[in-house]
């Protein structure tokens, strides 16, 4: 006999159905393709694709620039999201909506502006210079690109946390006779870590694929300021569709690395929270 | 150790939450700060504690002024009404971190930590549990680990905001008795806030009735429930009939009836309030020569150890009759009836003055 489920959320299977299709046609079938295409390949010449001087150059580039820049943004992130939370002060609302116009910019006027400004003769580069910092066109260009269109990612993953901290915890912590640090580090970081290290992840996914902003202000020189992303437009443009995929499919591993390394890290911590 | 306030007035923009409050708490006492909200118990609480700064006035422990010291330099237990627990740490951990956060030269071993932690414990019952987490925990359960913790530092005294608030009322019954005993073995000079007339009344050693940031009363409960100063206290602290009345030669008006006012030094007044709780107002079938008044019934409700009857009295007014079980059988009320209510025990307010 058949028993007859019931279950006062209707449609699972429709909704489950939307889901799976769409993330078949957005991600899955696209990198299947992106996968299958690298086959193309020979393993020899994969290996020799990918490890060429310049690929590994682009790739450094890329990784270490979307590291400093996802660092950079749990710092000023953690900052902002810190002053969007606890205090009110005029025009709150939209320095609040600022935040997420990297969201909204095209990357590419993104781009152009930083250019401009940093360049040796824009408003700010041309006050660095003399101080000997060069930005556009070198490397620190790129993780200003980097940490401009990561920012919204560390804030919005932050904030929700945050005014979930009750002010009253860290009175407590006050009462208890803790200082301000210690305050900070034993009772207000760990309740919020495992938010912070996800929107760090996802600024460092997003730094690492990013291209838009970032080729205006690198200045695109092979083996200093080039990009992974950069490097695949170029082959595509050379009609080198397997050298451009195998570079794609080893970019998809890292960030896929990347990712997976740190949700096992909020895990971790969740339940490091846990067990201590 | 004693706590003394003096003069303190603390405004929030336009509101004043405290209007030159003077208090002191004797060493070894519990006290509670009882008020409605708005009353300004809180803000007091927590200008003793540290955690508010007063306008004007001073904060002192133990005779020293402790009124520009930062709150963790001075050694106050405070419980919060939302208990304000470490979620990310064990119930072991939350009761150590006082212990833990201590300058190294002051901090205690771990062995000691861990020995003073499991006797905190163990005092509020909770030694069973010290690897749960507080979202594991059942509210009254979180709040003890609050009490613990809050004990954990030796605090010169101790400051509860409204530390049953958040529960539910078998759960409160409990912790209060059990909250009396605590401070019985513990004796330290204790403070808390509550709206419940009852938990004051119940728990405290003294009693202060607070209203519109000034205190009104400040006694021993027996001597707030049946001599309150003001007619605020007669109201707050249960319930009571009001009977807008007038005094002529020593006599106040209750509609067409005269009751004696008992003792004089009350002055002749247009305008008195006479204040009747309902279990001192009694139900009879005739007058028989008593002063008593005429009432109809309008609602009889026996559940519960008294049963309550609503009267409208000849002048109209709706009034709260409270009659044991017993004397409501002897009487067999029905609903409808027209029956004679007679006070046993009134409070007549007249201006500002009181007898």
């Amino acid at each position: 006999m058949a028993v007859k489920k019931h279950t006062v959320l209707p449609g699972f299977g429709l909704a489950l159905g939307c889901t799976v299709l769409y993330l078949s046609l957005l991600v899955l079938i696209p990198i299947a393709g992106l996968l299958l295409r690298a086959t193309s390949l020979s393993w020899m010449e994969f290996w020799e694709v990918v490890t060429s001087d310049r690929v590994l150059a682009s790739f450094r580039i890329s990784f270490l620039a979307s590291l400093a820049a996802a660092g950079l943004n749990g710092v000023l992130g953690l900052v902002v999201a810190w002053v969007l939370v606890r205090y009110s002060f005029p025009l709150k609302g939209l320095v609040d909506g600022l935040v997420d116009l990297p969201f909204a910019l095209p990357t590419a006027v993104a781009g152009i502006s930083l250019t401009n400004l940093y360049s040796n003769s824009g408003w700010i580069g041309s006050r660095l210079e003399p101080l000997g910092i060069q930005v556009a066109y070198t490397p620190l260009g790129i993780v200003v690109a980097l940490t401009f269109i990561g920012l919204p990612f560390v804030v919005r993953t932050l904030q929700p946390v945050l005014e979930d901290l009750d002010p009253e915890v860290e009175e407590a912590a006050a009462s208890l006779g803790a200082n301000r640090f210690q305050a900070l580090r034993r009772v207000v970081i760990p309740s919020i870590l495992p938010a912070l290290l996800t929107g760090v992840a996802l600024a460092f996914a997003r730094a690492f694929g990013e291209y838009g902003s970032v080729v205006f202000i690198s200045g695109n020189l092979p083996m200093r300021t080039e990009i992974a992303p950069l490097l695949i437009m170029t082959k595509l443009e050379q009609y080198d569709y397997a050298g451009a995929t195998a570079i794609a499919v080893v970019m998809l591993l890292v960030s896929f690395s990347v990712l997976l390394f740190i949700n096992l890290l909020t895990w971790w911590v969740r339940r490091g929270a846990a067990r201590a | 150790m004693s706590i003394q306030v003096r003069d303190i007035t603390k405004t929030f923009g336009a509101f004043t939450a405290l209007r030159d409050v003077t208090l002191e708490v004797p060493p070894g006492d519990l006290l509670a700060l009882l008020g409605p909200s708005g009353s300004g118990k809180t803000t007091l609480l927590r200008i003793i504690s540290g955690l508010e700064v007063p306008d004007s006035g001073q904060v002192l422990v133990h005779g020293e002024d402790v009124t520009d010291q930062p709150l963790r330099d001075r050694r106050v237990g405070f419980v919060f009404q939302h208990y304000a627990l470490f979620r990310h740490m064990t119930v072991f951990e939350n009761v150590a971190f006082g212990l833990r956060v201590r300058p190294r030269a002051e901090r205690p071993s771990k062995a000691e930590i861990r020995e003073r932690v499991m006797r905190l414990l163990q005092l509020v019952q909770l030694e069973q549990l010290t690897h749960r987490y507080p979202s594991q925990l059942s509210g009254g359960q979180r709040q003890r680990v609050a009490l613990a913790r809050a004990l954990a530092v030796e605090p010169k005294i101790l400051l509860l905001d409204e530390p049953f608030g958040a529960l539910d009322a078998k759960v409160r019954k409990e912790l209060r008795t059990w909250l009396r005993r605590l401070h019985d073995e513990i004796h330290v000079t204790s403070v808390f806030v509550t709206h419940d007339q009852e938990e004051a009344l119940e728990v405290a050693d003294r009693v202060v009735i607070m209203n519109e940031g000034r205190i009104e009363q400040v006694g021993s409960p027996e001597e707030v429930y049946h001599h309150p100063k003001t007619p605020f206290v007669y109201n707050f602290l249960g319930n009571v009939n009001l009977f807008h009345s007038r005094v002529e030669n020593g006599k106040a008006y209750l509609g067409n009836t005269l009751i004696e006012v008992p003792k004089t030094g009350i002055h002749d007044s247009r305008e008195a309030k006479v204040f009747i709780r309902p279990h001192l107002l009694n139900i009879e079938r005739s007058q028989n020569g008593r002063t008593a008044f005429g009432a109809r019934i309008l609602h009889l409700n026996p559940a519960g150890p008294m049963v309550k009857v609503e009267l409208e009295t000849e002048w109209g007014d709706n009034i709260l009759v409270e009659l044991s079980q017993d004397r409501y059988r002897t009487l067999g009320l029905r609903k409808e009836e027209y029956v004679y209510v007679s006070p046993k025990e009134f409070q007549v307010y007249a201006e500002d003055y009181s007898i």
